[in-house]
């Protein structure tokens, strides 16, 4: 059965590892990530979980520790955050070309610089297209739920392909909260052992990695992209497997009051819940705002984006990563474009905001409400702006 | 952990009679004409045999050998990037030890190996080298040494030698060609007491299998050496490779020799070495070097030579007696 505990949200997604019976991992400690690994390594210490714990000498090495463990047929697990996340840049595009299914927590980080060890998404939104599936945890409960949907869905063999849980650093990994830790047995009912398509045997060799000259280059990156997009409907139906097994429902795309909602709000990790209670004002207020949640981020649910934003005349986008030069920050831009296809849309109003673990409060949000109607209703140009600046 | 030395208690050497017949790396390759660096790869999946799995790190090794939908490798065999070799090879351990232990495969004995040139080992893959050492990874590391980046067109590496002529290291009115000395690889790996450090030619190729065969027995790291000529990057004759990679140990300017257990040991002893300018003159990569030039590299190959007489002594301290 499951039980109700205190728990800290990194020690959480630990937990969950431990849960996957997970087989290597292979880390290296950068802040706010750490506590994932120190209760990893204490897990394998003291005999609870049979794993190898590799406490490699960098990122790039953790990632290629990973790779080459995956690629050996093991369960796999990492964590990272900021400059280690880019440190393993290289090697992030190689693990899904290779087909591995290697599961990340992302503590999310500002990049440098300056150096700042707190929280915004500047970190993950570098590695936009790495061409692993993506998703998005809001509380301590998530984080817990995804890290087992993520092996369920990376393992699966209509998928095999590497996933990411994002958990913004501190504001989640250093919180604790009330977490419904599930039983063993309930886990391994979800959760079969790995079984890899294809590995590194001595009975059965292959080569991996190969060359690919331009007569080949093109048509494996399209092979890639297609797994990458097939592994839609297997991320839905392990969320309504989870829900079957588990009692909770999880969703690409998250709602709260849209179907009415002239201004929608658009979330993505932990602002949702914040913005949720500032929503909630403004309804109480007479206002007709709604909120989206992108809980999915890779492949990006546009579907469920565009139904869930149908009926609204504006949007307000909170981007917490820049994107230098460009005439938004990278959530915008994905949903403008998607926007623009459709040949009408609603008025997007993008805010970057919370950089480096700044507070946005529920204030902030109608703040930013106001001014994205205003603006709609002038017929300005789209708005976008760092939120907050002290001049 | 058993040590190096009880491991190879009862080694059985591979003699010229008794070379294996199995081959793990196949004809068809697309290396250069003479390429030694490919021989002595050959040779050493040889000396492993069938229960090889094979990381290779991205160089010239890795491109000839697996241009897509082709692939020379008979082992299980994976590429990933440039300095990452022995990275790889760590988690391919670390994941079948778990395996093995939890029970989901069986133990089959495999060996899991890297190859590398000298640029992934050196250079850009020394830090994740040294960290798969010092973890201590039941592996084998072979850097295939041809003393540039060749795969990108000769440039200078760490492991080229003084005064050799590259791409990035030219001679000129200003330069003599490379202006360093040749990074001392192996004793960086002998720094780091792992059980097992060997050098090897593959004009010596029975050495050179018997000293890959040991790495591969004894627990822990081991890293194996390879002097691997060049004659593309080096301007010389394909037809000369192998005498090159002779002519070089013969000048004691690249000993053969083991570090087990921290312990020295000369595999060859060259009691009446030829001139290093014997080994310079086939080379047009030194060609534009003056007397005083090789003066100065023969002096510093006797010293080389002469420390490492000292550390064979000091490490042999019963064999005074």
């Amino acid at each position: 059965m499951a039980k109700r505990v205190g728990l800290e949200v990194s020690l959480a997604c630990s937990e969950a590892v431990k849960l996957a019976n997970v087989d290597v991992i292979a880390a290296y400690p950068i802040t706010p990530q750490t506590h994932i690994v120190e209760h990893l390594s204490e897990l394998v210490a003291d005999g609870h979980l049979d794993a190898e714990f590799v406490p490699v000498e960098s990122e790039h090495s953790a990632m290629s520790a990973c790779v080459g463990s995956s690629a050996a047929g093991a369960r796999t697990f990492t964590s990272s955050s900021a400059q280690g996340l880019a440190l393993m840049h290289e090697i992030l595009f190689i693990a899904p070309a290779l087909r591995l299914p290697i599961v990340m927590a992302v503590a999310n980080r500002s990049l440098s610089g300056p150096i700042s060890i707190w929280n915004d998404h500047s970190d993950i939104m570098a590695e936009r297209d790495i061409g692993w599936i993506q998703t998005f945890a809001e509380n301590g409960q998530e984080v817990m739920d995804l890290t087992l949907h993520a092996f369920k869905v990376a393992e699966d063999h209509r998928v095999t392909l590497p996933m990411i849980v994002n958990l913004d650093g501190f504001i989640l990994t250093h919180v604790i909260e009330p977490i419904e830790m599930p039983s063993q047995e309930e886990v391994d009912a979800y959760l079969p052992p790995f079984e890899p398509q294809q590995k590194l045997d001595i009975a059965n060799p292959i080569s991996m990695g190969l060359v690919g000259v331009p007569e080949v280059y093109t048509e494996a990156r399209k092979a890639m992209l297609d797994a990458l997009e097939k592994s839609y409907p297997v991320i839905k139906e392990h969320w309504d497997g989870f829900a079957q097994q588990f009692g909770r429902q999880y969703n690409p795309i998250e709602t709260h009051h849209v179907d009415d909602a002239d201004t929608v709000l658009v979330t993505m990790g932990s602002l949702g819940e914040t913005a949720m209670t500032a929503v909630d004002e403004m309804r109480a207020a007479g206002r007709k705002v709604g909120q989206v949640r992108i809980r999915l981020w890779r492949p990006f649910p546009s579907g469920d984006f565009l139904d869930a934003i149908s009926g609204a005349k504006t949007l307000v986008v909170m981007d917490r990563a820049l994107s230098p030069g460009a005439d938004s920050g990278p959530v915008a831009t994905e949903i403008k474009s998607l926007i623009y296809a459709t040949g009408g849309g609603p008025y997007v109003a993008d805010f970057v905001a919370g950089l480096s673990g700044r507070d946005v409060t529920r204030e902030d949000f109608k703040q930013m409400v106001d001014k994205a109607e205003a603006a709609a209703a002038a017929g300005d140009p789209m708005t976008f702006e760092m939120w907050g600046v002290k001049e | 952990m058993i040590s190096a030395a009880e491991a190879l208690k009862d080694f059985k050497k591979i003699t010229p009679k008794k070379i294996p017949e199995v081959e793990m790396f196949a004809q068809g390759h697309r290396a250069c004409q003479g390429c030694a660096e490919v021989l002595a790869l050959r040779l050493a999946a040889k000396a492993v045999g069938d229960k090889l799995i094979a990381v290779s790190a991205t160089g010239c090794m890795e491109i000839i050998s697996s241009p897509y939908p082709q692939t020379a490798w008979l082992s299980p065999w994976i590429h990933v990037a440039f300095e990452n070799a022995a990275a790889v090879a760590s988690g391919i351990e670390a994941g079948r030890k778990a395996l093995i232990r939890k029970g989901r495969i069986q133990d089959d004995g495999a060996k899991v190996v890297a190859f590398a040139g000298d640029g992934a080992t050196l250079d850009i893959g020394m830090q994740a080298l040294s960290g798969a050492m010092e973890r201590g990874h039941d592996f084998t590391y072979i850097c295939l040494d041809n003393e540039a980046y060749m795969n990108t067109g000769i440039q200078r590496s760490s492991a080229t030698p003084y005064g050799a002529m590259t791409t990035t290291s030219p001679p000129g009115k200003l330069s003599k060609g490379q202006v360093t000395w040749k990074k001392n690889m192996p004793a960086i790996a002998a720094a780091h007491n792992i059980p097992y450090v060997a050098t090897a030619s593959p004009a010596y190729h029975i050495d050179l299998m018997n000293k890959v065969k040991k790495a591969v027995t004894v627990p822990g790291p081991a890293y194996v050496h390879i002097f691997s000529p060049c004659p593309t990057g080096w301007r010389c004759p394909p037809e000369m490779a192998i005498e090159t990679a002779r002519k070089i140990v013969k000048a004691r300017m690249f000993p053969l020799y083991e570090v087990i257990d921290g312990r020295y040991v000369l595999s060859r002893d060259i009691k009446k070495p030829i001139p290093v300018a014997d080994y310079l003159a086939t080379q047009r990569r030194f060609r534009h070097l003056k007397e005083e030039d090789i003066a100065y590299i023969q002096s510093r190959v006797d010293a080389d030579w002469d420390r490492l007489m000292a550390l064979i002594k000091a490490t042999n301290p019963e064999e005074e007696a």
